[in-house]
């Protein structure tokens, strides 16, 4: 059993690596001093202070959550209605589609920045938020179909089955039975488009048209003069914004549906 | 007429994803195939036609050769080291018998949640002249001057292996979990040692899950974009940098299809050669 401590030592040093960047963005961002670096003089906001009366990551901010909000919808919408398709009928060509409906996923994400960009310049359609929206929702569509799909298949046919015996039409049983039981689904789903949406950069950077910025590539312009303690104090936003906020939501969830028992 | 109706009830459904895919990706795709082979004229416009003058421009071009073969060697590195150091943890947390197991999985998924550039960008805040590890060694008194560790090869794979890791873990967690634990039970009793069981048994079962965490390490890897340019210095630049280059910078789109395409066929024949060997469903599998 000598082993086996040995790789639970490791495995804490694993973590220890993987939340060793996190950890310095958020300690630093409550450092006073000028310089956004170790040592550390004293702990205080002012760079959350001065983070919300800078009107450039302010309207960051807005785009970004715009945009990410946007695909989720579009995206999940999409997304559910392809994996009823795959999951709940046989007709010929499915694997090949479920193939086709992935592939985002495989092709680098350059590569799909490119096609888009030129494709659409070429149709003389301008860089402009709608370019930006169909990028993410190609990104993150296949996201969500694998995410939904894998839900979709854990809830039994029975039920739908039953409503169609009873005199249910297809939509009214889509409505009453599958709808309900595929919520869980369907926002985690809308999570994951507006995460991925909300943190992606190279795409983003292709598209974006001139004098708008989303958060990442707003970061990425402040990160061309040098590290100003701003970004940490930034950073630890978007860290409270896409990892406290799901969580707190699901220890809400979790405390609700135990109340109702 | 219903009986047709049902049969056609899937195609309604698949019909706004298709065609996103179709409009946005697949016709996309076969665009810039075709822009490659425009000319790029003296005025800079792009003249339609079958010219094979930028595909001799860019394979010829001992430049472009070099950033694609070290863009390939920095994706395997960064690949064969997150399969060395991440399947102790993957396999740790699947055997594990502790009750904070589902824990320990959502913290491996947890940097999913947070900005991809803020992680990258804190290497600067750790390794930089005035980082913390710097700070550290000059306030114990290793070392009189910062050293400098940013900027270089190595940062950039450093980098890539923080973004990359919880991929791979969880990649082998997911089949490293599905094993049948009958099967660990029945090798022990015929004899075998704990370390015999896990080479015999447990490690061959876990390789698809090991192949495929390797197939996304190494095609995220060298289609990375920010993490050079963060990371990286001048001399580092990866391909994703060059198209960037040729489309944003000299609006040069003949060239940026070109360098766009090859990306694409080198990284497209390593996803064709796994799924001949291994079978993308393996992917799917690890978002059940």
């Amino acid at each position: 059993m000598k082993g086996w401590h040995l790789i639970r030592l490791y495995t804490i040093l694993f973590y220890l690596f993987m939340f060793l960047p996190i950890a310095v963005v958020v300690l630093l961002s409550f450092n006073p001093s000028e310089f956004g670096t170790f040592p550390m003089t004293g702990v205080s906001f002012r760079w959350f202070v001065a983070l919300w009366n800078n009107d450039a990551i302010v309207r960051a901010f807005r785009v970004s959550i715009l945009l990410g909000a946007m695909t989720a919808v579009i995206s999940t919408t999409f997304g559910v209605m392809a994996s009823l398709a795959l999951v709940r009928y046989d007709f010929p060509g499915k694997g090949l589609l479920t193939t086709l409906l992935i592939a985002p996923i495989l092709i680098p994400e350059v590569v799909l920045a490119v096609a888009l960009l030129l494709f659409l310049r070429w149709l003389d359609m301008p860089k402009s938020l709608p370019l930006l929206l169909f990028g993410h929702v190609i990104f993150t569509l296949p996201f969500v179909l694998l995410v939904v799909q894998a839900r979709l298949v854990g809830i039994r046919r029975d039920y739908e089955e039953a409503a169609m015996s009873l005199g249910a039409g297809p939509i009214e049983t889509f409505f009453k039975i599958t709808f309900p039981l595929l919520m869980p689904a369907i926002f985690a789903g809308m999570l994951f488009a507006f995460t991925i949406s909300f943190d992606d950069i190279t795409g983003t950077m292709f598209w974006k048209p001139g004098g708008v910025e989303t958060v990442p590539t707003q970061i990425y312009a402040m990160l061309r003069n040098s590290i100003s303690p701003e970004i940490n104090a930034l950073g630890t936003v978007m860290i409270v914004l896409t990892v406290a906020l799901p969580l707190l939501g699901m220890a809400i969830a979790r405390q609700m549906s135990a109340n109702r028992k | 007429m219903t009986e047709r109706t049902a049969r056609l009830r899937p195609w309604y459904l698949l019909s706004p994803a298709l065609a996103t895919i179709t409009f946005l990706l697949v016709i996309p795709t076969c665009f810039i195939l075709v822009y490659s082979f425009w000319l790029r004229t003296a005025t800079g416009a792009d003249q339609a036609g079958f010219y094979l003058s930028n595909w001799k421009e860019v394979l010829s071009d001992p430049f472009y050769r070099d950033i694609l073969f070290s863009t390939l060697r920095i994706a395997a590195i960064t690949t064969v080291i997150c399969a060395l150091t991440g399947y102790l943890p993957a396999y740790f947390i699947a055997m594990s018998e502790s009750r904070h197991k589902s824990l320990m999985l959502l913290l491996v998924m947890l940097p999913f949640w947070i900005s991809y550039i803020i992680r990258t960008m804190s290497w600067i805040n750790i390794l930089g002249t005035t980082g913390a590890l710097n700070t550290l060694l000059i306030d114990l008194g290793i070392i009189d001057q910062p050293l400098s560790l940013l900027y270089n090869e190595p940062a950039v794979i450093l980098g890539l292996v923080n973004f990359l890791l919880p991929f791979m873990v969880l990649n082998v967690y997911v089949s490293l979990e599905a094993i049948d634990r009958n099967l660990l039970d029945a090798s022990r009793s015929l004899g075998a040692s704990e370390l015999q069981s896990f080479r015999e048994v447990t490690l061959p079962l876990s390789l698809p899950g090991l192949a495929a965490g390797g197939l996304l390490c190494f095609v995220l890897s060298a289609g990375t974009y920010i993490t050079p340019v963060i990371l990286g210095g001048p001399r580092n630049a990866m391909f994703a940098n060059l198209v960037f280059e040729a489309i944003i910078t000299q609006l040069n789109w003949p060239l940026g299809s070109v360098l766009s395409i090859l990306l694409l066929i080198v990284l497209g024949a390593i996803v064709i050669l796994y799924n001949r060997l291994v079978g993308i469903g393996q992917f799917a599998k690890t978002f059940g």
